[in-house]
C-alpha cells in the first residue's frame, strides 16, 4: 500500500479561531492526506504527544494570538524529543513578516500567511515531507 | 529501531511505528506481528458504535477515564471515514479525548477506513494486537459513525456497545436489521434530552420481539457523556456482561471465531498476492483471448490454479 501522509493540525495556545485551521484540514484532506485535527487550546505537550501516538508525518500548527514566538519553537523541541526526528512542522496565522525568521530558525520549515492558496500548503507539504 | 522489541519494553514510539507499519503494510509488518503475537490474547476489547453524532469519542474518553480510576491501562483505536473519492479523511476523534492525551497510561490512535465498508479498517485488528501487545489491559475500538450494516465490529470486540440517541426518528424499525442486532448492551447517551425513555422503551420493545435471545438480555443504560452521567451504569453493564461470557464458555467461542476468521483472512491475503504475482503482465493478454472467445474463464482458471499449486 503507498505511504499515506498523515497530518496533525493543531491550534496551540489559547486563541478560539480555528477557521483557518479547518479550511487548511479541508484543504489537505482533499489532497489525500489523512488529517487527524486535535481541536482548540492545546498545550505544547499535548500537540507533541498526539503527534507521537498517531505517528504523524506533519505537524501544522495556527495561532492567531501573537504566541507564536513561544510556542512554535516549543513544539518543535518537544516533537524531536519524542524522537519525531523527521516530521515536517509548519505553521500558519497571523504572523508578522519579522517573526518568520526566527521561527524558520527554530525549526518550524515554512510559515504561511493570510492570504496564502491552499494549493500552495499542499504543494509545500509534498515537496518537503519524509515518508 | 528494532521496533517489535522496543514494543514489547513499553515505548510508546515502537508501538506508533507499528501500527503505522501495520497499516501501510510496510514489508516489515508481518515481522513485526509474527513477533508481538505470543504477546496478545490479554487485554479486552470493547467496542462503541453508532449513528454519526452519537456521542461515541465522548463516551470513549469517558469510559477510559473510568478505567484509568480503576488503575487499568487503555488502548483507543478511533476510526474515521476515509473520502473514497481522494483517499484523504478527517480524522477529529481525538477532539472530544484531549484530556486523556497527557496521560501514560493511554495510548489513542486514529484510523481512517481506507475503503473498508465495515465500520473499521482492514488493519484494525492488527492495531488492536498491537496495543495488545505493549500491554493494555481494556482497548476501546471506536467505529466510524454507522448507518445500518457496518458490523465489523462484532469481529473484533469482546463486548459490543451500540450508542444510541433521542430523535433519529420515531422509528426504530429502519435501523433494525443492522446495527441494532450486534449491540451486546446498549446505550441511550443524551438522555437529558425529551425523547430518552421513548427510546429506552423502543430499544426494550425491540428486544422483546428478538426471538434469537439467549439468556443474555442486552441491558440498557442511560448516559449524558457530556457530563459523565451514567457512565458507571455502562460500564457496570460492560462488567455484567463480561463476566457472563467468560463464564459460560462464549468468550472463548468469540475468540476461537476471531482466531479461525484471521487466519482464513490472511490466507486469502497471501493467496491473492501470489496470485497476483503469478499473472504479473499476463493479464492483458488474459483478457484479450477472453474477448475474442478463444478462452473461457473457467478453462483459464482452471489452468492458473494449477499452475499456481504446483
Amino acid at each position: 500500500m503507498e505511504k499515506k501522509i498523515r497530518v496533525l493540525v493543531a491550534k496551540p495556545g489559547l486563541d478560539g479561531h480555528d477557521r483557518g485551521a479547518k479550511v487548511i484540514a479541508r484543504a489537505l484532506r482533499d489532497a489525500g492526506f489523512e488529517v487527524i485535527y486535535t481541536g482548540l487550546r492545546q498545550t505544547p505537550e499535548q500537540i507533541a504527544e498526539a503527534a507521537l501516538q498517531e505517528d504523524v508525518n506533519v505537524v501544522a500548527m495556527s495561532i492567531l494570538s501573537g504566541a507564536h514566538p513561544h510556542l512554535f519553537p516549543k513544539v518543535v523541541e518537544l516533537v524531536r524529543e519524542k524522537g519525531l526526528t523527521d516530521a515536517l512542522i509548519i505553521g500558519g496565522g497571523v504572523i508578522p513578516e519579522g517573526d518568520i525568521p526566527a521561527l524558520k530558525e527554530a525549526g518550524v520549515a515554512e510559515v504561511f500567511t493570510p492570504g496564502t492558496n491552499t494549493a500552495d500548503v499542499v504543494e509545500f507539504i509534498k515537496n518537503n515531507v519524509k515518508l | 529501531m528494532d521496533i517489535a522489541k522496543e514494543l514489547l519494553a513499553g515505548n510508546r514510539l515502537a508501538l506508533s511505528k507499528a501500527i503505522t507499519a501495520i497499516e501501510n503494510e510496510y514489508e516489515e509488518a508481518t515481522d513485526i506481528m509474527r513477533q508481538l503475537y505470543p504477546h496478545t490474547g490479554h487485554a479486552y476489547v470493547l467496542g462503541i458504535t453508532g449513528p454519526p453524532g452519537a456521542g461515541k469519542s465522548t463516551m470513549t474518553e469517558k469510559v477510559a477515564k473510568a478505567y484509568r480510576d480503576q488503575g487499568k491501562t487503555v488502548g483507543i483505536i478511533a476510526v474515521d471515514p476515509t473520502s473514497p473519492f481522494t483517499g484523504g479523511a478527517i480524522l477529529g476523534d481525538r477532539i472530544r479525548m484531549n484530556s486523556l492525551t497527557l496521560d501514560e497510561g493511554v495510548f489513542i490512535r486514529s484510523m481512517g477506513t481506507r475503503g473498508s465498508l465495515g465500520g473499521l479498517s482492514h488493519k484494525t485488528a492488527d492495531a488492536v494486537k498491537a496495543l495488545d501487545a505493549f500491554g493494555k489491559d481494556i482497548i476501546i475500538v471506536e467505529t466510524v459513525g454507522v448507518g445500518q450494516s457496518e458490523v465489523d465490529i462484532v469481529k473484533a470486540a469482546d463486548t459490543t456497545v451500540v450508542v444510541l440517541i433521542p430523535g433519529m426518528g420515531d422509528d426504530i424499525q429502519a435501523i433494525k436489521a443492522g446495527i441494532l442486532e450486534i449491540g451486546d448492551l446498549f446505550t441511550v447517551n443524551k438522555s437529558d434530552l425529551d425523547g430518552a425513555d421513548k427510546l429506552v422503551k423502543e430499544i426494550n420493545m425491540m428486544l422483546d420481539l428478538d426471538s434469537l435471545m439467549t439468556d443474555w438480555r442486552p441491558p440498557i443504560s442511560k448516559v449524558v457523556a457530556s457530563r459523565g452521567e451514567g457512565i458507571d451504569l455502562l460500564l457496570a453493564d460492560v462488567e455484567k456482561h463480561r463476566s457472563y461470557i467468560e463464564g459460560n464458555g462464549e468468550l472463548n467461542r468469540r475468540r476461537t471465531k476471531r482466531a479461525k476468521d484471521e487466519l482464513l483472512d490472511i490466507l486469502s491475503a497471501g493467496i491473492e498476492k501470489r496470485i497476483k504475482e503469478k499473472t504479473e503482465g499476463r493479464m492483458d493478454g488474459f483478457v484479450e483471448s477472453l474477448k475474442k472467445r478463444e478462452t473461457d474463464p473457467y478453462s483459464l482458471v482452471s489452468d492458473l490454479m494449477g499452475e499456481m499449486l504446483k
